[in-house]
């Protein structure tokens, strides 16, 4: 490259490109001595929109739960340059929106009102901005007829949605949801895909769902037995029989 | 998929009672209550003031008059227990029983106090039933947030209304799988032994415990994820109006009515 061209490179971006999440040589074992990650490292830019794919029990989830704080391992983790520890922990969950793969476990409030305003109001916003960022996350997920709504009347596609807008309205760093696709029937299924491709946001997903990931995800990460094993473009990941077969994945 | 909605006991309905702010009526039902149990035994008068008053709510909430009656009879089993008063309490003896060595003897004052506690308990129930008919289960935990019931406790009901379907939902399944492989061969006689039986029952209660423990745990992961600290908040929607004062005001004398001819006022 041209010395010029470096040299007003640096002047344009004098630090390098901002990370929404680093985790470096991350290590977990639950209690019942059960080791979930051996040493995960992953980078992710922001506004990557990034597939997370690997059997069950690959330590996709413990991972998720990594990001929050919610596990504690060893190994170092940064959200947006912040570290994860106890200290930082509230600031943290405001960067990271993790929605649950089950929306029942998520969805604990008496209506859809109260669980969508429940993280606004814990960040200690003022209650008119609880109020609009509500009305804004049910919006941005085409809910907002279902405000006042109790969450057993909704069907699993419905909770879907509003358990994604849940996190929407805490304006998250990185949006890390866990299987989203599971359990929709097609057209749940699809309304989901449309809406993950129109949020303008960093995110970090888990799925079994390959032909959603080459539909959605320019990167693909599989992950098995605790570590990453594969990191790269969709399509060239996707092409590599061997490699899917060597960790329990079939190609779409 | 299975809807188990156990507890939506909630009718939709535009009246005067459904438009109340529900800690007016979650106060009312409480007064109600207080009122019927303070009632003394064989105020038959105040008692028959209570149901006028019981039912007139139900009249205006439009659910039907004999909607709270029927669902109130749910009560009865539970009253029954009371059936020991007819014999424990001293007074005039109407029967006798001779059940081997010992006598039971019933007494007038015996039947009079089960026949109140009957009573009373059965007008509480209808007005607890006129509640839950007229306010959703939301507006419902929001009274009792206001009315200054532990933040603890408002929460239990809350997440116990929020997960008794899900629950239930959990249980038929698990039922509905027993039942799928509940089979049996022609000319054989099968099923199981009573005991065996009983151990699938009992696994099965277990597994249903465990399910909720774990879903208790990604619960509440869910709800550290969205920054919860130990306190529950929430905003502020109710505000008294002019007629729910009036409501107020209204069940206040009523009940002040029904005490004074339940308690012997004017003496006479």
């Amino acid at each position: 490259m041209h010395p010029d061209t470096i040299a007003t490179n640096l002047r344009a971006s004098p630090t390098p490109e901002p990370l929404s999440l680093v985790a470096d040589d991350v290590h977990f074992a639950y209690p019942d001595g059960h080791v979930a990650l051996r040493g995960v490292t992953l980078r992710v830019a922001r506004g990557e929109k990034v597939a997370l794919v690997g059997p069950n029990g690959a330590g996709k989830s413990t991972f998720m739960l990594q990001l929050n704080g919610i596990l504690e391992g060893r190994g170092r983790i940064e959200i947006a340059g912040l570290p994860v520890t106890k200290r930082t922990l509230p600031q943290v969950r405001a960067r990271v929106g993790l929605v649950f793969q089950n929306p029942d476990d998520q969805l604990f409030s008496p209506t859809v009102f109260e669980d969508v305003a429940f993280g606004p109001l814990h960040m200690g916003l003022p209650a008119d901005e609880v109020r609009a960022r509500v009305d804004r996350a049910l919006d941005l997920v085409s809910m907002a007829a279902y405000h006042d709504r109790q969450p057993f009347h909704l069907s699993m596609g419905e909770k879907k949605r509003i358990a994604i807008a849940t996190v929407l309205a805490m304006m998250p760093e990185i949006l890390v949801l866990d299987e989203p696709s599971a359990g929709l029937d097609p057209r749940a299924r699809r309304g989901l895909i449309h809406l993950l491709r129109s949020l303008p946001l960093t995110m970090l997903v888990s799925t079994h769902d390959l032909a959603m990931v080459r539909e959605l995800f320019d990167r693909m990460v599989i992950m098995d037995e605790g570590r990453i094993v594969a990191d790269g473009q969709t399509d060239a990941l996707l092409a590599d029989r061997a490699l899917l077969d060597a960790h329990g994945l079939e190609a779409p | 998929m299975m809807h188990t909605h156990l507890l939506d006991r909630y009718r939709e309905a535009q009246s005067v009672i459904h438009r109340l702010d529900p800690r007016v009526k979650v106060v009312v039902t409480l007064l109600f209550i207080v009122s019927t149990a303070l009632l003394p035994d064989g105020a038959w008068f105040a008692f028959a003031l209570s149901f006028i008053l019981a039912l007139s709510c139900s009249f205006l909430a439009r659910l039907g008059v004999t909607f709270a009656l029927r669902r109130s009879f749910v009560v009865l089993p539970f009253a029954l227990a009371a059936i020991t008063a007819i014999i424990a309490v001293p007074g005039r003896p109407l029967f006798m029983w001779q059940i081997g060595g010992t006598t039971i003897i019933g007494t007038d004052a015996g039947v009079v106090r089960f026949l109140s506690i009957l009573a009373r308990s059965w007008l509480s129930v209808q007005m607890a039933i006129v509640l839950t008919a007229t306010t959703n289960v939301p507006d419902l935990l929001h009274a009792l947030r206001h009315l200054r019931v532990p933040e603890v406790l408002v929460a239990i009901v809350g997440f116990m209304l929020r997960y008794l379907s899900v629950l239930a939902d959990e249980a038929a399944r698990l039922l509905r799988a027993r039942e799928a492989r509940s089979a049996l061969l022609a000319n054989r006689r099968g099923g199981g032994s009573p005991g065996w039986r009983a151990r699938v029952a009992g696994y099965m209660a277990g597994q249903l415990f465990l399910r909720s423990y774990e879903r208790s745990d990604r619960v509440y992961n869910a709800m550290l994820a969205r920054g919860f600290a130990g306190r529950f908040l929430a905003i502020n929607p109710h505000l008294m109006r002019e007629h729910d004062w009036w409501a107020l005001a209204v069940t206040v004398v009523a009940l002040t009515v029904v005490q004074l001819a339940g308690q012997g006022f004017p003496p006479g």
